[in-house]
């Protein structure tokens, strides 16, 4: 495989607040590389998405990184540590939307209701490559154009509340295209849209990728979506990586009991009409009530005694393919 | 199996008013022709994308709004049928002790001042039990029933996990012992995890107590583990309706398969071709004419564009609103 375009290292982040610290991300480490879609997969307070606001550096106060690195390479071949830059900095901003664009969940609240659509796409362009007022509205109309836009040239005038969710999904993803960039972040874009919608826009981000040889991140709760579209897939619980590997060994072997569980308890279309689902016993514990050892530990079918003290390190247990369980302990 | 619930010809229409005087120039048909029945201990879903109308159609059930048209026939624990679509606030009272409803969000559908005790407690002291150790007794046994500890009585919501504020709302909706509840979302807020809890526990709690559920949903997946019948609506219409296994195994309707097709199946490697809709859903205000889906559907033909179907049966307890019903053959969940 060619070299990583990015490489997140052992990164922790956590947010100090008065009741103590919450370790939203505890040691995550994966690699991004071009063509290819690496797909972050977990429930609420897994991390995920503080794992994109860390590699882009705008991770909210109390968050701090605390350890960790995140490499990118750069274009002219050098490589960057993000961690060590300011989050202000020209460099970081140059980064952040230009050489890796971001597509957020809710595409209503990510867009000005203010402002065009082209006004505000107009603005990503210029932001990167200064090209004049002109041809940067040309280009926004391109660009409304290659994510599947009809009328792009009229289009291009309206606001944002004019428009249906997947049209204004496919405007943030046109948005975050606007600069070029070779790495595309992309946190739960489908999840406030419909299926025949969502099925729509991962078409899309499939194309695009293929035409633009883009490394893609995708963060999802949906196994679904994983399935559909990841090369590559991180498992996360409560701010640990607790599986990763290349998709088709996580469905098909997976190996860390939460994956198992997980896997299990989706409700699928392939299922039996009216068939019980099997569950995960409890629930996410509260951030500040974190257990001691393994995090899983409290809902884990196959428990030890040692879960409870010791926090498990990962094992690769197969070609690309680890996790930080006990069970597989060497 | 006795019919508790049958919808006929429902209607709602909202106004569209503009100009100074608010004056009305049109209308959104939300709601359009929608007819179907649920019998006692049965689950129904109405699933569609957002804006096909049905939630309209739940909350016209329930009479959280009223129906510019068509029947709501209930039938009551006395056994008399009464059409709730005509009754007058007054007369509507005492049923609606029989008809509950679990709400998407377990979040901002508590109170956050009252305990556990007073939100499922209050519906019963509405209804007449003064009495509060009985009250605390029946309360218990809800707690039990949603398998929740009796200890938590005296908390707050804030206490409590979304998987749990969803069990206390059952809890609640359980508590007058109703015979027919609407639930609209109830677990699409979920974590998968919890989800599947809450699925369950609908399970079981229609099996223990003979409910009918109206189930309000988007994702197919959860439905195919909830529902006996399926109805799925598009633009305001009911354009195919059937039992659980038909739809997901042989949909007639070209929406329903597309629909189908969309639903990403947790195996990489089912990865297939999908169809993929062109377009967004038609707007309820001005929809396109003859068969609302011609625009997006690969099969339409000439007379789709000017020519309304009407939903017929073509098989037994399976309906269909397709002028090409019979001559298309249509992939369901198993050929993907």
């Amino acid at each position: 495989m060619a070299e990583p375009i990015l490489q997140v290292r052992a990164l922790r982040t956590h947010f100090f607040a008065d009741e103590g610290a919450v370790r939203a991300v505890d040691g995550v480490s994966f690699d991004l590389y071009a063509g290819r879609t690496l797909g972050i997969v977990g429930e609420s307070g897994c991390g995920k998405s503080v794992t994109t606001r860390s590699i882009l550096r705008i991770v909210d106060r109390p968050g701090r990184i605390v350890s960790g690195s995140v490499l990118l390479r750069r274009p002219n071949g050098t490589v960057e540590d993000l961690t060590t830059l300011p989050t202000d900095g020209t460099v970081m901003r140059q980064i952040r939307g230009g050489e890796i664009g971001l597509v957020f969940q809710e595409p209503m609240s990510s867009l000005s209701a203010y402002h065009t659509i082209g006004n505000q796409l107009q603005e990503a362009i210029l932001l990167h490559d200064p090209i004049g007022k002109k041809a940067a509205r040309a280009k926004a109309i391109d660009l409304l154009a290659m994510v599947g836009i009809p009328r792009p040239s009229q289009r291009v005038d309206a606001y944002s509340f004019e428009l249906s969710g997947g049209l204004r999904q496919r405007v943030m993803i046109a948005m975050a295209l606007a600069a070029e960039p070779r790495i595309l972040i992309a946190d739960e874009p489908t999840t406030a849209l419909d299926v025949t919608t969502q099925a729509q826009i991962l078409d899309l981000i499939r194309r695009l990728q293929q035409e633009r040889d883009l490394a893609v991140m995708l963060i999802t709760h949906d196994m679904g979506v994983i399935a559909e579209t990841a090369d590559d897939v991180v498992v996360m619980y409560l701010g640990k990586e607790v599986e990763k590997g290349p998709v088709d060994a996580i469905f098909h072997a997976p190996r860390h009991p939460y994956t198992q569980s997980l896997l299990r308890s989706i409700p699928s279309v392939l299922a039996a009409p009216r068939s019980r689902l099997a569950t995960i016993a409890g629930s996410i514990p509260h951030p500040f009530a974190r257990p001691q050892g393994c995090p899983f530990h409290p809902r884990c079918p196959d428990r030890k005694p040692v879960c409870e003290t010791n926090a498990p390190h990962e094992v690769m247990i197969g070609e690309q393919h680890a996790t930080a369980c006990h069970l597989y302990a060497a | 199996m006795t019919r508790i619930l049958d919808v006929r010809a429902l209607r709602k229409n909202f106004p569209i008013r503009s100009g100074v005087l608010g004056r009305v120039t049109g209308q959104v048909r939300a709601v359009d022709d929608v007819s179907f029945g649920i019998d006692a201990g049965e689950t129904l879903s109405l699933v569609g994308e957002s804006g096909c109308g049905k939630t309209t159609t739940s909350r016209c059930i329930l009479r959280a709004i009223a129906p510019s048209g068509g029947q709501i026939i209930f039938r009551t624990e006395a056994g008399a049928e009464v059409d709730v679509a005509q009754l007058a606030p007054k007369q509507l009272r005492p049923l609606r002790r029989q008809m509950q409803m679990i709400f998407q969000d377990p979040f901002s559908s508590l109170n956050p001042r009252m305990t556990i005790a007073e939100i499922i407690g209050e519906p019963l002291l509405v209804n007449g039990m003064r009495d509060p150790a009985e009250r605390t007794r029946r309360v218990m046994e809800l707690l039990d029933l949603v398998q929740l500890p009796s200890a938590y009585l005296n908390r707050f919501p804030h206490a409590f996990s979304g998987g749990q504020r969803q069990r206390i709302g059952i809890a609640r909706a359980l508590a007058l012992n109703p015979s027919l509840i609407v639930a609209d979302e109830p677990v699409s807020a979920l974590d998968v995890s919890v989800q599947a809890q809450i699925v369950n526990l609908m399970l079981d709690l229609q099996d223990r107590l003979g409910l009918a559920y109206l189930f309000v949903a988007h994702d197919l997946s959860v439905v195919k583990h909830i529902s006996h019948r399926v109805a799925v609506m598009y633009v305001g219409r009911i354009v195919e309706i059937a039992p659980t296994a038909a739809l997901f195994d042989a949909p007639r309707h070209p929406y329903t398969e597309a629909l189908l097709s969309a639903v990403p199946v947790p195996d990489p490697r089912r990865r297939a071709q999908r169809i993929v809709l062109e377009g967004d859903v038609a707007d309820p205000s001005n929809p396109p004419s003859g068969c609302h889906f011609h625009p997006r559907c690969r099969y339409a033909t000439d007379a789709c564009r000017t020519e309304t179907p009407a939903l017929t049966e073509i098989a037994p307890n399976h309906q269909v609103r397709c002028l090409r019903a019979k001559e298309l053959s249509l992939q369901g969940v198993a050929a993907v």
